[in-house]
């Protein structure tokens, strides 16, 4: 194997490492407050990705300038989910709530058959197909503007929980619930935003990914399996980790199918999981729960 | 005397009635035995094709065969029957248990697959049932290795593909005057990509072609992304890419190419996906110059003049392809049995499905007919290159309209 196919391996699997890590941004924000494990997560995004082959059928819009509408849409639904329903069963054993959000997850699989059909649709760029050329690295162009992307919207993420009074509040909840409650925080209406900003990169993540995917309903178990193993890999309820996972994962497949074979990569990625399982279990940043 | 009359009367209605009763009897003993014969000559099939899941768009055009087969053939002969469509969704157990709904609903015979995976799966149901399947599209070898006694397949199997792709490559390389030196093969890792795989790796050697696979690179199907599958490949720098695809990941593999400045000597193609309008529409000029070695109708034939005119009239947006004209025609055979047969009883069927010989047919090769195992052992391919949305015959020299576009042309020069 060429060091030239080496290069483009790793650029390549560092820009989709960087998609999926921002895809399962939205499940580590969530476990990392709520401590709810959100089984619905794939199917939040393939929404996301519906509402922006809609808006790009309808108005011409490009799926990344419907990244803020995506997000939008997706954190009224999380709103709405853990108000109206994630909270009431909040008491439940964790495997009873499991059961409601797969419950729900089915559900959306099955109204997205009947609205949207069985088939892979996807969006036509006028720059689907280009690509930069640095010397004999090749870049793929709609790959790079998701990545950056992905980093926009996970900066500002970042950017929130550090320093905004609301994100900082978000995060006192998740670091001590009584003394949140202790100290007069909302914390049903910071949980409801919580799991509104975990749909909200959700869906932020479902309109960049239709650049590079064709959505179709079945595609959410997929992502969600995904996203469990970039999270659990980059530790869970960390978002540095959720990146860091997504980054290691997207690098481990890319090289996988490079330099063992393509049909591997899933089973490397599953491999790594189980290495980071058995050496450290909360994860690379994961924090230790005692 | 009135009770007495009254009783006569009453007995000899009463006699009346019971030789009424008798003959109504009689008649509706009889009458409902007709009605249920005349109902089972009429033949009831059951279709099975993939109508959602990856496989939608070639079961979609299967029905499509169907339908214009139903239009066609009664104007040259063959008698009208009933169509009952099943989805398998290209899963497996969803074929296996839509056969065994469809035989309960009384179906006479079994029409399909599509899918090799799926078609071996209901093959078995057949034989357990005793029901005749007659295969529209599917090339495993192991479907008609002598296994089942009630599959009739009118498609070659991945060993013929394989061979007949060897040798209207060396026809195409011959007609051009350049040759690959080297190749890579892209196939999908599922029955029909594996078993389609094995027998060109197989049989490469006897044909003496003038290149050597430098890799042969499998992938799951229903993957998201073949950009590192791709780029494997390119990192070869063979001359030649052959692909075996499904629809997507024929899609996904031309626009890698593309976006990765890949530009091989030529594309060839010994599975469905570049040949199907999703693909020439979705990838416009980029669909050009890929030539398809694959199972295919004759133009010249008048059966198949008979198909393209109705096809052009019902579907003038659409092309048509190998799941039209091979549904079309595995309809003929399940018709042509019927009528043969005299009956719609599946043990009828079967006889003469058998005794199938067809000379007024769609496909490549000679008149339809069936060895002891069920296979049409004659069926032959075609190399068809897409030009400008239009699929192009252009070898064998027998069935061609056209001569190939070899080297293909630059991505940027089209």
């Amino acid at each position: 194997m060429d060091s030239v196919t080496i290069i483009n391996a790793l650029v390549s699997g560092l820009l989709t490492g960087l998609v999926y890590g921002l895809s399962a941004l939205g499940l580590s924000v969530i476990f990392g407050v709520i401590r709810i494990v959100n089984f619905a997560h794939g199917e939040l995004m393939v929404l996301g990705m519906y509402l922006a082959l809609m808006l790009f059928r309808w108005f011409g819009l490009d799926p990344l300038w419907s990244v803020p509408i995506g997000a939008a849409a997706l954190f009224v639904v999380g709103y709405a989910l853990q108000h109206f329903v994630v909270r009431r069963v909040a008491y439940l054993p964790d495997h009873m709530q499991f059961l409601l959000l797969a419950g729900i997850a089915i559900m959306l699989v099955s109204g997205c058959l009947v609205v949207f059909g069985p088939d892979a649709q996807g969006v036509q760029l006028p720059y689907a197909l280009d690509s930069f050329a640095i010397g004999s690295l090749i870049i793929d162009k709609v790959r790079l503007y998701a990545a950056l992307a992905a980093i926009a919207v996970a900066s500002a993420l970042l950017l929130f929980f550090k320093y905004s009074s609301t994100g900082r509040a978000i995060r006192a909840c998740a670091d001590n619930y009584l003394g949140a409650k202790v100290v007069g925080l909302n914390v049903d209406r910071l949980y409801a935003l919580t799991f509104g900003i975990g749909a909200a990169c959700i869906g932020a993540a479902g309109c960049i990914i239709l650049l590079l995917v064709q959505v179709h309903p079945y595609l959410a178990p997929a992502y969600t399996l995904l996203a469990f193993v970039v999270v659990i890999v980059g530790g869970m309820g960390s978002l540095f980790g959720a990146l860091l996972g997504g980054i290691l994962i997207g690098v481990s497949e890319e090289m996988a199918s490079v330099v063992l074979q393509p049909s591997l990569k899933t089973a490397f990625s599953f491999g790594l999981l189980i290495v980071v399982l058995l050496l450290r279990p909360q994860g690379l940043l994961g924090r230790v729960v005692r | 005397m009135t009770t007495t009359k009254s009783n006569r009367r009453g007995a000899a209605i009463g006699r009346r009635k019971v030789m009424a009763g008798a003959a109504a009897g009689a008649v509706a003993a009889v009458v409902p035995l007709r009605l249920g014969r005349a109902q089972a000559q009429k033949l009831k099939i059951g279709a099975i094709l993939p109508r959602s899941g990856i496989q939608a768009n070639f079961g979609q055009d299967s029905v499509r065969g169907i339908e214009l087969a139903m239009e066609v053939l009664p104007g040259k002969g063959y008698a009208a029957v009933e169509v009952v469509h099943a989805d398998n969704e290209t899963k497996v157990d969803v074929g296996r248990a839509q056969a065994e709904k469809l035989i309960d609903q009384g179906c006479n015979l079994i029409f399909g697959c599509y899918d090799s995976g799926i078609t071996a799966a209901v093959a078995q149901v057949c034989e357990q049932k005793s029901i005749p399947l007659v295969v529209n599209v599917a090339a495993a070898p192991q479907i008609t290795d002598g296994r089942f006694k009630t599959v009739f397949r009118n498609f070659p199997t991945g060993p013929m593909i394989a061979s007949d792709a060897f040798l209207l490559q060396k026809e195409v390389y011959g007609i051009a005057g350049k040759a690959p030196s080297s190749a890579v093969m892209l196939h999908a890792n599922d029955t029909f990509g594996s078993t389609q795989k094995d027998a060109s790796v197989r049989l490469i050697e006897r044909f003496g072609m003038p290149y050597k696979f430098t890799d042969v690179i499998s992938y799951d199907p229903t993957t998201r992304d073949l950009s590192a599958e791709v780029r494997k490949a390119k990192s070869t720098n063979a001359e030649l890419v052959w692909i075996i695809t499904r629809l997507n990941d024929a899609i996904m593999i031309v626009q890698e190419m593309v976006k990765q400045r890949w530009e091989p000597m030529g594309i060839v193609s010994t599975g469905p996906g570049p040949y199907d309008d999703p693909f020439l529409k979705q990838l416009g000029k980029l669909s050009d110059d890929i030539i398809n070695m694959v199972p295919w109708f004759d133009p010249n034939k008048a059966m198949s003049k008979l198909m393209i005119a109705a096809w052009d009239k019902k579907f003038p947006d659409r092309t048509l392809n190998t799941s039209v004209s091979h549904s079309f025609e595995a309809t003929l055979i399940a018709l042509d049995a019927h009528k043969r047969a005299g009956s719609a009883e599946p043990a009828k069927l079967l006889e003469a499905l058998r005794t199938t010989n067809i000379a007024d047919n769609v496909t490549v090769g000679p008149a339809i007919t069936f060895n002891a195992n069920g296979q049409n052992e004659k069926t032959r391919n075609s190399a068809i290159q897409n030009r400008g949305g239009k699929l192009v015959s252009v070898a064998p020299a027998s069935a061609a309209v056209a001569k190939p576009i070899w080297p293909m042309r630059a991505w940027n020069a089209r």
